[in-house]
């Protein structure tokens, strides 16, 4: 272990802040607060004199509900702020918004919003912590982290591991995530999808391109598949669901044919549409690990975040 | 760095833990139901030394666990530095047992609350009780050692630095002064 690092960032805006020393640290300490979950009473007090909003303009179920936990295990004070039922259907301005909730005394906010460079602006009204939880087709750092956790888990190692990364690449925060946070770890890389998922500059980002989902998995130590989101799709970009499964979807064919790759989803699954029910169910797929994983990740940003740098 | 005075030559260290090996075992009947838990750093290894002092002299396995207490302390955000947190591992059931905590230097006491308030996360152990190398004084709080290697009172502006093979060039404690690091 290297005695002289030092943890210094007071927020987590994206991995693109985040050195290869800092998303190791944040990795090896995750592996304690892994440990905490298995305990018995799997509560520290380490938070306990912090209050976090949890301050969410988009809908989030695993997220949101990932943060609080990691929170309440720390027994930090937590609130939830969901914009659907909130003073910015009243009309209300981003910044008003936190700075009247700073003014309760607020320690750290966690905030996903559809808007891309949210958390950082963010920075600039209030002197709280912020954390990203997901901006726009930006970033989702946690993420990122949590499944660099969960492939580290897997093999012992990110360095040199072949990441395969299917689906929607051109809205997805998560590759985006993904893409620095391997880069940074020293994994190689390889996104594959339709060609009007995949930006055509997605070369610039060091990473290899495929349209052949066979070809993909035949190289792969990991495959993970992106969710299909509806939601953030402005044209359609294939013609239908069935087709894209046809043509990369994740079937069970796929894990006799290549005995190597193990597979992971950030959820939620479509089941049918970026894999089959059974390869979501095999033995290969980690993505039940990833949600656990995902709490003593978050513990270990909150825990680092809170003391890394004094105020 | 200066040493101020040895405290502590090789052998004297091997005798005391030789003593806690007898003194640890003394009270129970057998089997006995007990477990020593090692405090991050230096205590995880004379509690692993006195383990297997108390296997030589009676064949008997006691299992040893290692606790790290950054968690439960309650300077964390005093301190300049963020504390790294280091492995906790107890792999054995506490519930009913007798549990001796082992550290290397008693002075605040801080350090054993927050280590008591860890145990309690992995269950209910009949009793916990505490030994240390060095008890250096200046408790602040209610808290006592049960095993004491030596007690030693100093100066706040003094250190006490135990060196164990495990780690160090050799086995020895010094008194230090602060301003000599």
């Amino acid at each position: 272990m290297n005695t002289e690092y030092q943890f210094q960032h007071k927020h987590l805006l994206g991995l693109a802040d985040y050195s290869t020393a800092d998303i190791q640290h944040v990795l090896d300490q995750a592996l304690h607060f892994r440990e905490i979950l298995d305990r018995p009473v799997p509560k520290i007090p380490t938070l306990r004199d912090k209050t976090i909003v949890n301050l969410f303009y988009e809908n989030s179920t695993r997220t949101r509900i990932s943060f609080e936990l990691a929170q309440r295990r720390m027994g930090a004070d937590v609130v939830n702020f969901a914009a659907s039922n909130s003073s910015a259907k009243k009309g209300e301005s981003l910044r008003d918004t936190i700075q009247n909730i700073e003014s309760m005394k607020i320690d750290m906010v966690v905030v996903r919003h559809q808007s891309p460079g949210v958390p950082h602006y963010l920075t600039r009204c209030v002197d709280a912590h912020i954390i990203n939880a997901g901006d726009g087709a930006h970033e989702h750092p946690t993420q990122a982290l949590l499944d660099m956790f969960t492939m580290r888990q897997y093999y012992g190692r990110i360095q040199g591991l072949k990441v395969a990364i299917i689906g929607d690449i051109r809205h997805s925060r998560v590759v985006r995530s993904n893409i620095i946070g391997l880069k940074k770890m020293g994994a190689e890389i390889t996104v594959c999808g339709p060609k009007t998922m995949i930006p055509l500059t997605a070369k610039e980002l060091g990473v290899e391109v495929s349209y052949n989902l066979e070809e993909t998995l035949a190289w792969a130590d990991v495959a993970m598949a992106l969710r299909i989101q509806l939601e953030r799709m402005e044209h359609s970009l294939f013609p239908s669901l069935r087709e894209y499964h046809d043509q990369f979807g994740i079937k069970r064919e796929h894990l006799d044919k290549y005995p190597n790759f193990m597979i992971m989803h950030p959820g939620p699954i479509n089941r049918g549409v970026e894999m089959e029910g059974d390869v979501a169910d095999s033995e290969r797929a980690v993505i039940l690990d990833q949600v656990t994983n995902g709490v003593a990740v978050r513990m270990a940003v909150l825990y680092l975040v809170a003391g890394g740098l004094r105020v | 760095m200066k040493h101020k005075a040895k405290l502590l030559e090789s052998d004297d260290l091997k005798r005391t833990l030789q003593r806690f090996a007898h003194q640890f075992i003394e009270p129970f009947d057998d089997p006995k139901p007990i477990g020593i838990i090692g405090m991050q750093t230096r205590g995880i290894f004379i509690a692993k030394r006195v383990a297997a002092y108390i296997k030589e002299f009676y064949g008997i396995d006691v299992p040893v666990g290692v606790l790290d207490v950054t968690f439960y302390r309650d300077d964390f955000r005093s301190k300049m530095k963020l504390p790294t947190v280091q492995v906790t591992e107890i792999p054995f059931d506490i519930y009913g047992k007798h549990l001796i905590l082992v550290d290397d230097v008693l002075y605040t006491g801080r350090t054993v609350r927050s280590a008591m308030e860890a145990i309690m996360s992995f269950g209910r152990p009949s009793s916990i009780k505490f030994c240390c190398l060095v008890d250096r004084g200046h408790r602040e709080l209610p808290i006592y050692a049960d095993y004491v290697g030596v007690k030693i009172p100093t100066h706040t502006n003094e250190e006490i630095r135990v060196f164990l093979k495990e780690l160090d060039s050799e086995d020895a404690v010094y008194l230090v002064n602060r301003e000599d690091e």
